[in-house]
């Protein structure tokens, strides 16, 4: 049995950097990299049969029910090589798997020597495995290529052997076949890691440095930071430095993850494990920094730290304004465990007080969402995504601006919004059509491989802002759900861009307000309008609703004032149940918003900043 | 508030729970024989039925300290289904436990069907001198969609009978709003009305109320609701010709020649105390409203074992008492005064004047009366004002 019980296995701080193998799995959403992982803690037997659990390592809850990895981690797995029968420790590093965090996964990948690329081979290679085998070459990482899911009848490994073969220049007959349902295949899976993936090479004598790859707050421990020693060693009895910030931190403890947490003496040379340092907020124990001795520190840092920088920003504002400090808190305390999650007070004149918020990118800003909403039990509201734009006006002064409202009003001389680039894999039958909603969306075709007979690659340059508006819903619908996206930030461009606002009564409503490309504004104001007629209802008055750029007003609707609104009948018998109504009609008033003389019920915020997509999807609920 | 209560005056409203037919609009505490289940006759019903009547008056008796009684209210159901001696009874069983106040109002609600010349000779010598006859409308098609079996043309003949055996007073019921009825209906069935030359005309907006026929029909789609702006045009059209005849709102649906407002109603919306008798009735003395309760089988249970039918009952909180207030007298013209109102209500108010809902003159004056357009949302402009 190539297992080895942990006790009986090399001793972290005392392993041989040769008996070590870092890897990680690149793979995409649902292409079955938690069933492998869980798989390989079974066979290599750190986990028990019977406490074994699907998605292991999935550590929130979220993260189980979406099948999908926000917090990489790392887990030490003892294991005798079939082939040579000597022990191994390897180290499996779990990488997220989704484009808002691609700094992460890259921090992932320079702590690994190599990456098992995990296809599932009824559906082939995604464009965000693509994105991060890229990202796994130019680190130079050995690749093993693996097809997932050979036992599902739609599995057509062949295929996909060949598509992979052709993009990591290798032979069909190298992809590994597994299925991390069943276990076939896994063994030589292990095996093949510790045979092809070299092993960590580093000074064991020179000042200590480890590369921080994740970093995660705990509520007992305080923040647990995951690293890899690249030279030296680290010690419970070190104090140790984070060499971006110079800060010294105490070690409370060291250990190794197997799958659960095993405090060691030390951390060696290409070793993986987590550090307890004390700290209360991950942002002092950054992903990407180095770890090094604060009595003898390095003076050469690991390559690579920079601050995660967001890309899409939101407000968020409590349902019940009451509920604001409820919701500062539950920022504060995610904050702890996201450096990425950046927010600062916003007062809405339609929504009250709330936050500004900056993201990654869309899936963070969900993610972010649902955890306030489900950790803190908070109901809110959500404005519509805008990217950050550079306003520069005719005095030459520059203006950033994350929230429409800080859009200036006088005039302007340029905007300059962010650009990505995007790649979008799918079958060759669907090229028109995705063609045609990047053309749509301002995009600009940079090209186009095939992947294989019938699997095309297509890059194009978008703005940033057509992407976070419904892009990746509108793919998903026009290609049968076949495309998978990804895109990455390369910089920023003039665009011929302006404010919207909405207007009820001639009064702004900030809430409402979106920058939007000029071909799309009238569209935009189109649609605020038509939906605000059906959701505000009809007061005494008439209100018009409009859509304006600056003072032109570019499309208008208006409500109707209500003409009757009395009760015919008010005898002897009415009265205790009209004046109970009149009571309860005094509790919808109070989740009314007042936009200058117009009441508006909460629900029509909400409707109105909600997209149809998001409401069909309640509706199939 | 409004007019000052007389505590020494208790009005009576008396509930008739019993129909032939139940029609296809009404939520109304009515039950036809097959409801109830009962083989025998609906008079042998009825007969029993006075007899718990004078029960209860006799209750208010003990627990009321009024003196006199100013109106007396037959409602239903349909009243005019009981025998005028049945109803002399009632008139009675009051009169001998308190002192009819000389003018007493007394009114029937009453369904030409059940009318014959004789009939009605009955009720004005047992003591009626008010009727309340529920046409609804002139058109055929609009009665049948509310389920009514009179035949329109036997309303003239009802009321030119009831003038000759002396009913002075005389009323006369309309809906508006029914599905199907157009403008040039409504406008028929309110010259119909008006040519009757009664004192007195109610327009009510048909609801449709949960759990009535009509609802249901309206649910599976086979009725359409008109919209509230039609609504809202076919109450202007009344307003305007019953006010060009002579008939002057005195609240939002009722409209009379002077002096003949139903002053029993008009004691519902000034907050005076009355005393409903039989099931489902609702009461009200000094602040504190009940009701019976609901089914002729269990009011008649309580009654005969000498308990109070009463199902429930609220003492009102000052505040309560005080939004119930404008809520009513806002309906009445000059219901309401400047004094009644405090600071922020008077601002209200004031924008309710500068939007034409409110009339200017008589708020100068210091009375609140509602103009045309005010009146068409009532509802709203109470909610402005106690919300």
């Amino acid at each position: 049995m190539p297992a080895i019980p942990l006790a009986k296995a090399p001793q972290p701080s005392k392993t041989d950097p040769a008996q070590i193998r870092n890897f990680c799995i690149i793979a995409h959403i649902d292409h079955g990299k938690s069933t492998l992982a869980d798989r390989m803690l079974g066979i290599t037997e750190v986990v028990e049969q019977r406490n074994m659990r699907a998605q292991y390592l999935d550590r929130m809850d979220i993260e189980r029910e979406r099948g999908i990895t926000i917090k990489s981690q790392a887990v030490r797995l003892p294991w005798r090589s079939g082939l040579d029968g000597q022990e191994y420790i390897l180290n499996m590093i779990d990488t997220p798997g989704h484009v808002d965090f691609t700094y992460e996964v890259s921090r992932s990948l320079a702590a690994c020597e190599g990456a098992v690329l995990l296809v599932d081979c009824a559906q082939g290679i995604e464009a965000q495995t693509l994105a991060n085998l890229y990202l796994a070459m130019e680190n130079n990482l050995t690749i093993i290529p693996v097809l997932n899911k050979i036992d599902l009848p739609a599995a057509q490994p062949e295929k996909f052997a060949e598509e992979l073969a052709r993009l990591i220049g290798c032979q069909p007959e190298d992809c590994l076949r597994v299925s991390g349902k069943t276990g076939e295949g896994v063994e030589v899976l292990l095996d093949q890691i510790v045979k092809q993936i070299p092993a960590p090479v580093g000074d064991p004598n020179a000042p200590a440095r480890a590369l921080i790859f994740d970093s995660i707050y705990d509520s007992y421990r305080g923040v647990v930071t995951y690293v890899r020693v690249v030279d030296g060693h680290l010690s419970t009895r070190d104090q140790i430095q984070m060499y971006s910030t110079g800060v010294r931190h105490e070690m409370l403890e060291v250990g190794v993850i197997s799958p659960e947490p095993v405090p060691s003496k030390g951390l060696g040379v290409g070793e993986v494990g987590y550090l307890i340092t004390g700290v209360k907020d991950v942002r002092q124990s950054r992903v990407g920094d180095t770890v090094t001795n604060y009595q003898r520190p390095t003076d050469k840092p690991l390559a690579g730290y920079k601050d995660p920088r967001p890309m899409v920003f939101s407000g968020l504002f409590p349902l019940d304004g009451a509920e604001y400090p409820m919701l500062r808190e539950a920022l504060d305390k995610l904050q702890l465990n996201d450096a990425a999650l950046v927010f600062e007070p916003e007062n809405s004149a339609a929504l009250g007080f709330g936050f500004r918020c900056g993201f990654l990118g869309l899936l963070h800003m969900e993610i972010v969402r649902e955890r306030l909403e489900r950790e803190s039990g908070l109901a809110l509201i959500s404005t519509a995504p805008n990217v950050v734009y550079k306003v520069t006006d005719d005095t030459g002064k520059e203006i950033i601006v994350t929230n429409p409202s800080e859009f200036p009003d006088g005039k302007i001389m340029k905007v300059e919004e962010p650009i990505v680039r995007a790649t979008v894999l799918a079958p060759s039958e669907f090229i028109g059509a995705i063609m045609e909603l990047c053309q749509q969306r301002r995009g600009n075709l940079l090209g186009m491989d095939y992947l294989s007979e019938d699997r095309v690659e297509i890059r194009y340059t978008l703005p940033l802002a057509e992407i976070v508006f419904d892009f990746f819903d509108q793919l998903k619908s026009r290609t049968r759900g076949y495309a998978s996206l990804d895109y990455e930030p390369i910089g920023e461009a003039e665009g011929d861009l302006s404010k919207v606002d909405i207007l009820l009564q001639g009064e702004k409503v900030d809430a409402f307000s979106a920058i939007v490309h000029r071909d799309k504004a009238y569209t935009y104001g189109v649609m605020m309008t038509t939906k605000l007629r059906e959701l505000i209802p009809r007061q005494q008055f008439e209100i018009p609703i409009q859509a304006a750029i600056g003072s032109r007003i570019i499309a208008r609707e208006s409500i109707r004032a209500i003409r009757k609104d009395v009760l015919a009948k008010c005898y002897g018998g009415d009265i205790s149940r009209k004046r109970k109504l009149l009571e309860k009609q005094k509790e919808g008033k109070k989740r009314m918003k007042m936009v200058g003389r117009v009441e508006v019920p909460q629900e029509a915020f909400i409707a109105a900043l909600t997209t149809d997509d998001e409401k069909s999807k309640e509706a199939k609920k | 508030m409004g007019t000052a209560v007389d505590s020494s005056a208790l009005s009576f409203y008396i509930h008739i729970p019993y129909c032939i037919k139940r029609c296809g609009y009404c939520d109304f505490n009515t039950y036809t024989p097959a409801e109830l289940k009962v083989e025998s006759s609906l008079s042998d019903v009825s007969q029993g039925y006075i007899d718990l009547l004078i029960t209860e008056i006799e209750m208010a008796r003990e627990f009321s300290t009024a003196i006199h009684v100013p109106t007396i209210f037959f409602g239903g159901g349909t009243p005019s289904l009981m025998e005028p001696s049945d109803l002399g009874r009632v008139i009675s069983g009051i009169a001998t436990r308190f002192e009819l106040s000389a003018d007493c109002e007394i009114t029937m609600e009453a369904n030409p069907d059940s009318l014959t010349k004789e009939r009605l000779q009955g009720y004005r010598d047992a003591g009626i001198n008010r009727l309340s006859i529920g046409m609804q409308s002139a058109v055929p098609h609009v009665l049948k969609v509310l389920d009514r079996t009179h035949n329109p043309e036997n309303i003239a003949k009802v009321v030119t009978w009831a003038r000759e055996v002396g009913f002075a007073e005389i009323s006369i019921d309309l809906i508006y709003g029914t599905p199907g009825e157009s403008m040039a209906d409504w406008e028929a069935s309110v010259d119909a009305a008006l040519a009757l030359g009664t004192t007195h005309i109610s327009a009510y907006a048909l609801i449709v109320e949960q759990g009535t026929k009509l609802a249901a029909q309206v649910k599976r789609g086979e009725i359409i609701i008109p919209d509230d702006d039609e609504s809202a045009d076919k109450y202007i059209l009344a307003d305007n010709k019953f006010s060009a005849a002579g008939l002057n709102w005195y609240e939002v649906s009722n409209w009379s020649k002077a002096g003949s407002p139903c002053r029993h109603n008009v004691a519902y919306w000034q907050g005076a105390n009355w005393w409903g008798a039989g099931p489902g009735a609702h009461s009200h003395i000094d602040g504190r409203r009940w009701w019976n309760v609901k089914h002729p089988t269990a009011y008649r249970e309580r009654i005969e074992n000498s308990l109070a039918p009463m199902q429930e009952q609220e003492l009102l909180t000052s505040e309560e008492k005080s939004r119930e207030e404008i809520m009513l007298l806002i309906r009445l013209p000059g219901g309401l005064k400047r004094e009644d109102l405090d600071s922020p209500q008077l601002t209200c108010v004031e924008g309710y004047v500068a939007s034409g809902d409110i009339d200017r003159a008589e708020w100068d004056l210091g009375s609140l009366t509602l103009t045309q357009q005010g009146r068409l949302i009532a509802d709203r402009i109470v909610r402005d004002l106690v919300l």
